[in-house]
This record gives structure tokens, sequence and C-alpha cells, in this order.
């Protein structure tokens, strides 16, 4: 009996990628597409300093992956004036809110300075718009931003 | 409108009989309760005790009068009156994890049986043998099936999974039925065969429903969706992301308008425009009584501020919806499908909703204009 139980080399199988009925994930692998680009965007701040060009324009480029991205986002929603803010929201259709949720909620996830409170402000006037469904879609979602 | 408390458990499941007077639902337990309508009261008149787990699923075969219930304990029983009693039957459903949900097909011949072992059972009676058998139908299923639903033509199935799709499938059974005519689905039906696959959305598919015709499907989803989805026009499927919490039933009570309800407590229409393919939400049915404005005198402000940090008496959160609980069934009592006048919730809270349809649209034109 203390034969058997010498050995822990069982251990290290791991039994899980042997079950015939493993379930495999299908993911897209829609990930690893080009975030918007850094100087272009920079570009749209410089022209238009109440950045009405922001969210359009990352609501054409869908689901840009990376941290780049979104540190990206965030300067953009942080250089709105809290007066533009529920201009910019109003322009954007059902889809463009979901993601705009999106990048708030990675947002909140790395809080840096002051970019909380202008998260929270987006927060707010998104959710007047696009309503609790719209968070429900930021947890439910398969591809992360 | 009207409401009644059944229980302070939640109704897991329930189903009606013919003539809408009696209703068998699950007060969350192993058993199955047959409540009597007696005028505006309801009287417990059966306990159908036979499961071991929690019954998940209960649906009754109006026109042959038999109810079948499906557990968390893997097995089916098929009760039948006789001299006043319900007598149970079981049926091998050959799963190896609990049974979700269960449906009877049109012509009450076989029933479906949705479960965790990610496959369906298809049970029919085989006469030589006196017994209910059970063909199963797998691929190319990955996950659990919450919820079903037949075509009207006794052969397709759509299945609802937490694989996030929402699926027809073939479930014709050769030894009790005709071969069936094409449809808009499809017009090779051998048993198992897959006729339409949604789109991977976001979230597990809760429930499915075909309209009176079966020329459409729609289903709700954990993401906040609604998606309808017309046989034969494989590019037409919308989906309207909503702004509630995820909807956990839906049906139509027209061919062209749904009530769906889930975690927000009250039902919703949503109204399905079939030429430009587009699905609007039609209005929340539960229109709250206005509560009077009374005047609050300062004391009062600066209790609230200082209790609940905003002056006014009641805050968004009380509940004045009907339901004080998720709605977790809706099943329509008058009309069928396409011109239902009255459908019924079961929720979380024990209590039954039955919904009139006039009335309940009057509000909303009411409460919009």
């Amino acid at each position: 009996m203390s034969k058997n139980t010498v050995s822990d080399r069982f251990r290290k199988v791991d039994v899980d990628e042997y079950d015939e009925n493993k379930f495999v994930d299908e993911e897209d692998g829609g990930e690893n597409q080009g975030g918007p680009d850094e100087a272009e965007v920079d570009g749209l701040l410089r022209q238009y300093p109440s950045a009405t060009g922001g969210p359009e324009g990352l609501g054409a480029r869908e689901r840009p992956g990376g941290e780049r991205a979104e540190l990206l986002v965030v300067k953009v929603l942080s250089s709105f004036k809290s007066s533009d803010i529920e201009k910019a929201v109003g322009s954007l259709d059902k889809a463009g809110v979901d993601l705009l949720m999106k990048y708030i909620y990675r947002g909140f996830e790395k809080p840096s300075d002051n970019s909380s409170a202008v998260l929270l402000q987006w927060h707010e006037k998104a959710l007047a718009v696009g309503g609790v469904g719209s968070i429900v879609r930021v947890l439910t979602a398969r591809k992360t931003v | 409108m009207a409401y009644h408390s059944f229980l302070l458990e939640p109704i897991s499941c329930h189903a009606w009989n013919k003539d809408r007077s009696q209703i068998a639902l699950c007060p969350n337990n192993h058993e199955v309760h047959i409540y009597k309508k007696d005028g505006t009261k309801w009287t417990k008149i059966h306990e159908l005790k036979e499961h071991n787990g929690q019954v998940t699923g209960i649906d009754w075969a109006t026109d042959s009068n038999r109810i079948v219930t499906c557990g968390a304990d893997r097995n089916a029983y098929v009760w039948t009156l006789k001299e006043g009693t319900w007598k149970p039957t079981l049926v091998i459903l050959r799963i190896n994890r609990a049974a979700r949900c269960v449906k009877w097909s049109p012509k009450e011949n076989k029933f479906a049986v949705g479960s965790g072992s990610r496959l369906i059972s298809i049970c029919y009676f085989e006469q030589e043998n006196d017994w209910w058998v059970c063909k199963h139908i797998k691929k190319p299923i990955r996950s659990t099936i919450l919820s079903l639903d037949w075509h009207p033509n006794n052969v397709l199935l759509a299945a609802g999974s937490c694989d996030f799709k929402c699926r027809v499938f073939s479930a014709y059974i050769k030894e009790v039925e005709e071969k069936p005519g094409p449809t808009p689905w499809g017009s090779k039906m051998p048993f198992g065969e897959l006729l339409f696959e949604s789109g991977g959305g976001g979230g597990w598919v809760h429930s499915v429903c075909f309209s009176h015709s079966g020329n459409r499907l729609a289903w709700t989803s954990h993401d906040s969706t609604v998606s309808v989805a017309e046989g034969g026009k494989t590019g037409m499927l919308t989906s309207l992301s909503s702004e509630t919490l995820p909807l956990l039933c839906v049906t139509f009570i027209t061919e062209n308008s749904l009530v769906a309800a889930g975690h927000d407590c009250y039902p919703v229409l949503f109204v399905y425009d079939g030429a430009k393919g587009g699905l609007t939400f039609g209005g929340k049915l539960d229109v709250p009584k206005q509560a009077a404005q009374k005047g609050i005198s300062a004391r009062e402000r600066f209790q609230n501020l200082d209790r609940r940090a905003s002056e006014s008496q009641s805050t968004d959160k009380d509940l004045n919806t009907l339901h004080k609980n998720s709605i977790s069934q809706i099943s329509v009592l008058e009309g069928g499908r396409n011109q239902c006048t009255k459908f019924c919730t079961t929720g979380m809270d024990g209590g039954m909703g039955v919904w009139d349809v006039k009335v309940t649209l009057s509000l909303i034109v009411r409460f919009w204009l």
C-alpha cells in the first residue's frame, strides 16, 4: 500500500484534457486587430478641441484590442468638456453605446489620476441612453475589449 | 390584471389544463401541486409526489389530459388521471444530468426533454412494449438546453441552449407519424437534422418561441437581447438590444408582436415588422399607478436627506410592478399565439399574474400619448 502512494507524478496529469466531451470554446480570433492609430487620434484631438470626432472614430473601428487602445480611449474621453459629453453620447448608435460602456468599465479597472471621475460622468450619460441592458452586455460579452 | 399569490417560494414552472380551470405548478420542491379555480379563490386539489429532485418542467397535454413532468433527478414522469388521482409512469430518459425543460408536441404523441447532459430526449410511446421510449439529439449541442418549443407541424423543435445559440432541429419519429411536408425552415427533415442555428450571441438563450404559423422564431438571451428569425430567409435575423435586465421568457401574442418578461419583473411588448425586418420596443405592460404627490414639509425633507441622501419620499428602487420578483415563465391563456387575449406570468415571488391584452395595451397607449 505504501509503495503505491509514494509517487505523486499523477498529480501533474491534467485529466480534463483527456475528457472526450470537453467544451472547446470557439473564439473567432478577433482580438488582435490593430488599435486606433495613435497619431491619427492625436491629430483629430488637436484639430477639434471639442473633439466630437472621437467616439464616432472609435465606433468605426470595431473591437480594437489591447491595452494601448484602452489608454487611448481614456485619454480621448478625458479630453471632452463635461457639457459636451451628453451630445457625444447622443450621437452614437446602439452598438456604439455598448462599445463605449465596455471601454468605460475597462477604464474603471485601471484607474489613474483623474480618470475615474471623468469615466463616472461618461457612465452616467451612457446609462441614460443605453439603460441597464448595455451594462449587462458588458458583463456577458465574450469578446472583451 | 389579476394577481394571485400562491406561495412565498418561487414557482419553478407551471402548466394549465384545457379550460384553464386548473393549474399545475411546482412550489420550488420535489412535488407538483394542482390548484383548481373556485370563483376567485384557488384550492389545492392534488399533490403529485414522485420526483426525488426539484421539478424543473411541467407540461399539460390539453387534449389527452396527461401531464409530463421532468426534474433534477434526471427523470421524467407522464401522469394520467385515473379514478380521480394522477398516476405516474416513469420515462427512461438515459441522461446523466438534470432535466431542465419539457414540452408536449402539438399532436401530443411525443414530448421533448432538454437537459444538462447537452442533449434533447424525444420520447414517444411504443405500443408493443407499452412503455415510453426515447431518442437523443446530440450534435451539435455543446451545453445545457434551457428551453424548447415545438413547431405546429409536430416535427420541428426549437431549442435554446447555454452555448449561446438557438437552434431548430427535426424531431421526426417515423414510428408515430407521417413524413412532414416542406416548411420555410427546410424540406429534408430526418431525425436530428439541424435546420437553423443562430449566430453566437453574447448570452445563454433563456427562452424560445415559434409564432402561430411556425414561420417565425423568437428567443431571448442573457445579454438583454430579443431576436426574431424567419424561416427560409437566412439573412433575416433581427435582434434588439433592450435597455432592461435579461428577459427570461417570451411568447408571441400575434404573428407580429411578442410579449417577454424577465428580471425586471414586468412584461414588455415588442413589435416585429416582417417587411423591414425590424424589431422595436412596444412598451412596458405594467403601468404603475401614479402615486399622489403629497406636499413634504421642510422637516421631512431634511430627514430624507439625512437617511437616504435624496429629498423625495420614495426612491426609484421601490418596485411598483405587479410581480415583486423576476418573472420566470409566461403562458398564453386565451386566443392562441396569433390572437392572444389573455396571458399568464409566474415568477420567483410565488405569484401568478393574469394579464388582459386589450386592457394592458390601452394602458400603454394612454401612458405614451
